[in-house]
């Protein structure tokens, strides 16, 4: 919303960022501060708070069982929500999830996904019947800008910090045991966004950036260096030279980032 | 059930339904299908079947959804519920609302939206059959809607994806090979601009099977672009050569 | 500093039309020194100006135009028409008539309703206003007689012809009374409805073959075979 941020300074930006600074002090390719807590709910049985820069997410984990989909029998089931709670921004409004929290939840969700992260083979309990669904849910607090990567480091680390409990099938019935065991984890992926302003690309847009940037491109790397997901946002458009410029800023940005993390 | 096929791509790299790796599925494009819409445009690309129209600019109901000081574009992508093998929800699902949004944002790069303020352009896409690759059908069918109802535009957007099947980049993946393979890179172009208007994937690449699939799906979109002007040519051509043969 | 087009060569937006020095117009932009279409449609040049005349577009209100349009609602202080643009227009009650206007007096309704169509100028009109209407002029007001068609806007221009040669002729040719409205929509009155047809039927065919040559011979010849059958027909 353009009017949260008046013209003058939308044309400062511009102009710093032409010149390769940012507003706070940042080189175009900073991230800003990113402090990371796990085990922050106890009643779920992982999460994790992240606060990048101002942007504050909390994931909270649940393990359910429940019955796997018809074409993967032998697989457990991942699912991502995501909920841009109203407290968090003034232009966020109360009610079901709209296009950004879809567009959001499914961009976590395919991160995860794609580089296979959870190892849903070792989530079966009974082959076609029961396996344990894994409930991703992303809680928005605080909107200052980049709800993508802080996001979705904030739904890994609280992968990392999920336990699972124990069980036996017992005539056919799950019985859960006492004790739990870490969620296995097949991959740790990291995103890192990048606004474009112009025609320079920022990493780790904060909000009053994102006012001016005219698109942004995300790009999930897994441990092996390799891309697992990428999404292109907002109405304006990337030269094919951009796009490759936005993939190496990205993967030196996740060997950092994964390297800073211990990931 | 069908079962699954042990390879995509055989010994003599033909994929299942007998293309080749760069090649792409014929596709076939009608301008100017529906009497009611100010423009619209059909689409059959390998056997997705995808009907687009747009209404605008006109003024927005309710007004406060519109904006002072330039034209708002909305968008519905929507799969009928015979569109795919098992029986789809007409109600909206969470990928149809993402897709909307990106399909909307790749179409929004092409527009003058500061010449028309306060008013707003709907654009529907109804995805009638759907085998794979639909969002980038839709792009291209919608695009030539736009162009249909008048309304002005930096370039046709085209859209195309490439992906990995069997440690191979394809162009074009269909419905089987988006299921089973190793990615999906969907790309829209504005092809005089160099303008990439939609990029997303889903999958694992390294970073130079990345750079080739994008490469090659520009490609793709480019081929389909000289399709695009001849319907749109086409279209508001055709009387000339009757008037002409007179 | 090239051009990359023939005369009267259709171009779809986003065609190259020229690069260097060259100035822009109508239905084109600029980007980078470079000039490219933005409409579908027919391309020539004019001196340095580079034009495409849009086979498809829609009007847009410009102050001064005459339009014809339909009133949509009445309103407490005047009435808003359709003018088959991105904006509804407005017609100030008070324009219409002649002395001070008495909201608990006067009823609308009487003057003009819903579906009425109207003859009007566009007295003004900016982006940030819906453009305002005037009837106060001979010649505007409601329409009573006739037949109403629309073409595409860019099309008029075609219907006028050169120096009004084209607009002319079908008049004579028809005997009908012809109002022209800027916003496409034409009213054709005449003596009966089979010459007000052969009148709509000879601009539509203006409208579809607008782009060819020999068009207005081809228009003559044709209204001359109908009214011949149509003379026929009444004398028998």
């Amino acid at each position: 919303m353009s009017s949260l941020v008046t013209r003058v300074k939308l044309k400062q930006i511009e102009q710093l960022v032409a010149k390769g600074k940012r507003l706070d002090g940042r080189g175009i390719l900073d991230y800003r501060e990113l402090k990371i807590e796990q085990g922050v709910i106890e009643k779920a049985e992982g999460s994790a708070r992240v606060l990048l820069g101002k942007t504050e997410v909390l994931v909270g984990i649940k393990v359910e069982t429940g019955t796997p989909f018809p074409d993967t029998p032998n697989e457990g089931v991942q699912t991502v929500n995501a909920e841009l709670v109203p407290l968090a921004s003034p232009s966020f409004e109360p009610g079901p999830p709209d296009e950004n929290s879809i567009e959001l939840a499914r961009i976590v969700d395919r991160g995860i996904r794609e580089s296979k992260a959870i190892d849903t083979a070792k989530l079966c309990i009974e082959p076609g019947k029961k396996v344990f669904v894994v409930f991703i849910d992303v809680y928005v607090l605080n909107h200052d800008g980049n709800l993508i990567d802080a996001s979705a480091l904030a739904a890994v680390a609280a992968l990392l910090n999920t336990k699972m409990p124990n069980y036996e099938v017992e005539d056919g019935e799950v019985k859960i045991k006492s004790g739990y065991t870490p969620l296995p984890l097949k991959s740790h992926p990291i995103t890192v966004t990048l606004g474009k302003i112009n025609g320079s690309l920022i990493v780790d847009p904060w909000l009053e950036e994102e006012q001016v940037m005219d698109s942004r491109i995300s790009m999930a790397i897994n441990d092996e260096g390799n891309i697992c997901a990428i999404q292109k946002g907002g109405s304006g458009y990337f030269a094919p030279q951009q796009i490759l410029e936005a993939k190496n800023i990205a993967m030196e940005k996740a060997t950092e980032l994964r390297k800073k993390l211990g990931w | 059930m069908n079962e699954k096929p042990e390879k995509l791509i055989d010994k003599k790299g033909l994929r299942l339904d007998g293309r080749k790796a760069d090649e792409l599925r014929p596709l076939k494009l009608e301008v100017g299908v529906l009497a009611n819409a100010d423009g619209s445009a059909y689409i059959e690309h390998g056997k997705n079947k995808i009907l687009a129209a747009v209404f605008g600019p006109k003024e927005m109901h309710p007004k406060h959804l519109s904006l002072p000081d330039r034209m708002v574009i909305r968008c519905r992508y929507h799969m009928a519920p015979f569109s795919v093998q098992e029986r789809k929800s007409p109600a909206p699902s969470r990928r149809e609302v993402e897709l909307s949004k990106v399909i909307r944002e790749s179409l929004e790069a092409s527009l003058f939206v500061e010449l028309y303020p306060r008013t707003g352009i709907d654009v529907f896409i109804e995805v009638l059959q759907a085998d794979g690759g639909t969002r980038c059908a839709s792009i291209t069918a919608a695009s030539l809607a736009i162009a249909d109802a008048g309304i002005p535009m930096r370039d046709l957007v085209v859209a195309c994806a490439a992906g990995k099947v069997d440690d191979t980049v394809v162009l074009d993946l269909f419905d089987v090979e988006d299921k089973l393979g190793a990615a999906d890179v969907p790309v829209a172009l504005m092809p005089n601009l160099n303008a990439v208007t939609l990029l997303q994937m889903d999958g694992i690449l390294t970073p130079e099977e990345f750079e080739k699939a994008v490469s090659m799906a520009m490609e793709g979109c480019k081929q389909i672009y000289v399709m695009q002007k001849e319907a749109l040519k086409t279209k508001y051509m055709a009387i000339k050569e009757e008037v002409e043969e007179e | 500093m090239p051009t990359f087009f023939e005369k009267k060569q259709v171009v779809t937006p986003g065609e190259l039309l020229a690069e260097g020095d060259y100035l822009i117009g109508e239905n084109t932009y600029m980007e980078e020194n470079k000039i490219y279409a933005s409409r579908i449609g027919l391309v020539d040049l004019d001196n340095k100006r580079v034009n495409v005349v849009a086979l498809r577009a829609f009007y847009v209100p410009k102050m001064g135009d005459i339009v014809i349009g339909t009133v949509k609602e009445v309103g407490f202080n005047g009435w808003t028409v359709d003018i088959k643009a991105p904006y509804t227009a407005l017609l100030r009650a008070s324009d219409v008539l002649s002395r001070p206007f008495k909201p608990q007096n006067d009823e609308l309704s009487q003057v003009l309703n819903g579906g009425d169509l109207i003859v009007a100028k566009i007295a003004s009109y900016d982006r940030a206003h819906d453009p305002q209407l005037t009837v106060g002029e001979p010649g505007l007001g409601k329409i009573t007689r006739g037949q109403i068609m629309q073409v595409t806007p860019t099309k008029i221009p075609r219907v006028i012809g050169r120096k009004g040669s084209m607009i002319s002729m079908i008049k004579q040719e028809t005997g009908c009374q012809i109002i022209l409205g800027l916003n496409g929509v034409i009213l054709v009155t005449g003596k009966s409805p089979e010459f007000e047809e052969l009148a709509m039927a000879a601009i539509k065919k203006i409208e579809e073959e607008s782009h060819t040559s020999g068009l207005t011979d081809r228009i003559t010849q044709l209204l001359k075979e109908e009214k011949a059958k149509l003379e026929e027909n009444k004398n028998e």
